[in-house]
């Protein structure tokens, strides 16, 4: 084989190989054939989706944000807009007013995540011309003051989320297969845009923002694509959210939700693709066998065996703790997270380091 | 009847001087105590350029310090002073174990590192103590009143006024008449030509978090006081606040965070007095609108830097 030929097959085989692991997971949890197993790998895809999502933006830009679950609210809430009958509407909505427009719509499932996510992508669009003329912390910082801005406007426009009390009675239609489809092909969008040359300007603008101005590359117009892309990606997630968990309210996306697709993302690597998917699976996974500890612990507790004596506490939030850790330590020792920011390829060839290194894979930090 | 409307019209008068003078001393007992939030955040901002999230968890443990040794003898004034230490304390180690490893990175890696950090304190008290809200042994000047004439106003209120004054002072003097205030001062205008004229780097953002965890001890005190409880989140209120007075006031001037926390004690205060309860219900929607606008339009905020140093 050429060498060409070779540089071919591995960049297609990264998505093949990403879809195999997914559908490896899928297949196993069908002849596990075990309910909450089920449940889990469903949520791991709809977090792997955003996972993927946030990668678009801050992979390829360098630029951390905090305001995703902004847009995970406003996917949520305007799909069920759309997908609930006026029947429906009557309990899941109470307070919307019989006589908007909105109440007497009704649309398939799938319509209404398109509708959802192009409503979605409308308000990211906009907020997004703004955002990215900021640099650094500055724009972390307003991407987190906009989740809050969305939380505070959720708690209160009840007519349209019913406040803060939780949303009941939303007909269920994500299953494992829908969720598996729906995070393929986010996984396969970033890919295509991370080797686009859309996305190759936005990765040289990461570098060095100067350099790639000077060769002509418009840094803030790349972003806002990448933004814009990145707030569809995470309104789908959103919506297949609402119509698999089924009851929701405002406090499902916030601070704690944002910093697990965080991890996710910082953990498997931001910089690549693979990064994003490995990095969802691996801490979806151990999240739920530490779960799994964690209930142990407590019920041998309860029974008033030996555990109590070497744990004296009922373990809460034991979790969370081991994931923050693993997120310092990931920052810490390796800092372009467990992929390093490559792409898993075959076949594997050996880095090329003669020449220059091969900063195109060394997607640092963030 | 002329007389009577007369009457009427001074008392009038007289409760709308009352309610003005209530109305400033609230907001500047409360602007105090937001300024000396800003503060610790901004102390650390201006050497490292990092926004640190965990700056509200300092507050927690000021607040669970307040809970622990509360249930001890010791008189309360002591408690106080051991809860400030342990903040203090805990803002360095958090410095030793978290940020010096990742301190050449990129803002935003130290951004996420925070926010680990900040996560994992929540946890660890949620995990350590208990995921439900606990009264900490309060004296009983924080409920009582004082009644001057008409007039009643809350000790705490007071009390919060006085020491965030005499915090600023103190830290001013720390700032302009000691070494480690001046290498602090020099650190936060050029960190690389304050470490080549030989001042330790670890030593200056040692003391910063030093400082920080102090300012954190001192909030958590009259923050607590005030609403009577703590829990694991208690610091993210604090923090969300000091985030918005030191983005208004600019993020790399001291003197802008203090600014920023008196603007917004007034800003709060005035929204919660006369705006109708519908539009307040909004309150934290419009803050942090604002702090877009300002991140927006005038990034260095209401104070710029005494000059402006590389960017980063």
């Amino acid at each position: 084989m050429s060498r060409a030929q070779v540089t071919m097959i591995r960049r297609f085989s990264t998505p093949v190989i990403l879809f195999g692991i997914m559908l490896a997971i899928a297949l196993i949890s069908e002849l596990r054939n075990d309910v909450v197993f089920e449940r889990v790998v469903t949520v791991m895809f709809i977090n792997l989706l955003l996972t993927v999502a946030l990668q678009v933006f801050q992979g390829n830009s360098g630029l951390g944000t905090f305001g995703q679950y902004a847009f995970v609210t406003i996917g949520a809430y305007s799909s069920i807009w759309f997908s609930l009958t006026q029947k429906q509407k009557r309990t899941a909505l109470p307070d919307m007013p019989r006589d908007w427009w909105l109440y007497e719509q009704h649309l398939g499932f799938i319509p209404s995540i398109l509708v959802a996510g192009a409503i979605t992508t409308v308000v990211g669009a906009v907020v997004g011309v703004a955002f990215v003329r900021l640099r650094g912390a500055s724009f972390t910082i307003a991407t987190f003051a906009f989740l809050i801005v969305i939380n505070r406007v959720a708690l209160q426009w009840t007519q349209l989320t019913k406040g803060a009390t939780t949303v009941f009675g939303v007909p269920k239609y994500t299953e494992i297969w829908d969720a598996l489809v729906w995070a393929s092909l986010g996984v396969l969008v970033a890919y295509l845009f991370k080797e686009s040359p859309l996305g190759l300007k936005l990765r040289a603008s990461r570098e060095d923002e100067d350099a790639a101005e000077s060769l002509g590359v418009n840094s803030a117009l790349v972003r806002w694509f990448a933004w814009t892309l990145s707030v569809f990606l995470s309104a789908v997630a959103g919506a297949l959210w609402a119509h698999f968990i089924q009851n929701f309210s405002p406090h499902n996306f916030y601070i704690k939700e944002t910093f697990l697709i965080v991890a996710m993302l910082i953990i498997g690597g931001s910089g690549s693709v693979s990064g994003a998917v490995l990095g969802a699976i691996a801490v979806a996974m151990s999240q739920e066998g530490l779960r799994q500890v964690e209930n142990w612990v407590n019920i041998q507790r309860g029974r008033g065996t030996w555990v109590e004596t070497v744990v004296p506490f009922q373990l809460v939030g034991f979790t969370e703790i081991i994931i923050a850790c693993a997120i310092i330590i990931v920052l810490i020792l390796r800092p372009s997270g467990l992929t390093g920011g490559r792409e898993i390829a075959w076949p594997r060839v050996k880095p090329v380091t003669s020449l220059a290194r091969p900063s195109d894979d060394s997607g640092a930090g963030a | 009847m002329d007389t009577v409307l007369r009457q009427k019209r001074e008392r009038n008068g007289v409760s709308f001087i009352n309610d003005l003078l209530q109305y400033g001393v609230s907001s500047l007992s409360l602007g105090g105590l937001y300024a000396l939030m800003a503060l610790g955040l901004v102390i650390v901002y201006g050497i490292l350029r990092l926004v640190n999230f965990a700056y509200g968890e300092l507050v927690m443990v000021g607040g669970y310090g307040l809970l622990i040794f509360g249930e001890t003898p010791l008189p309360w004034i002591i408690c106080a002073v051991l809860s400030i230490l342990a903040a203090l304390f805990a803002g360095v180690l958090m410095e030793r174990v978290a940020f010096r490893p990742v301190r050449n990175t990129s803002p935003t890696t130290l951004l996420i590192t925070s926010f680990a950090v900040s996560n994992l304190l929540q946890n660890i008290a949620l995990l350590t103590v208990s995921p439900r809200p606990r009264a900490p042994r309060l004296p009983e000047f924080f409920v009582k009143s004082l009644t001057v004439g008409d007039l009643r106003i809350k000790l705490a209120d007071l009390i919060a006024l006085t020491v965030s004054i005499l915090a600023l002072v103190v830290l001013t003097v720390f700032l302009r008449r000691t070494i480690i205030g001046l290498a602090l001062r020099a650190a936060a205008d050029d960190f690389t030509m304050t470490r080549l004229v030989g001042v330790k780097a670890n030593m200056v953002i040692a003391s910063a978090f030093a400082v920080s965890g102090f300012m954190a001890g001192i909030v958590a005190i009259f923050w607590i006081g005030r609403t009577g409880q703590t829990y694991p989140s208690v610091g993210l209120q604090p923090v969300l606040i000091a985030f918005i007075a030191s983005v208004v006031g600019g993020m790399s001037s001291l003197k802008g965070a203090v600014l920023g926390g008196y603007v917004l004690g007034f800003l709060t205060m005035g929204l919660q007095t006369w705006l109708p309860q519908g539009v307040n219900n909004y309150r934290d929607a419009v803050l942090f609108g604002i702090v877009i606008v300002v991140l927006l339009f005038r990034p260095d905020g209401l104070i710029k830097p005494a000059y402006s140093r590389e960017a980063r």
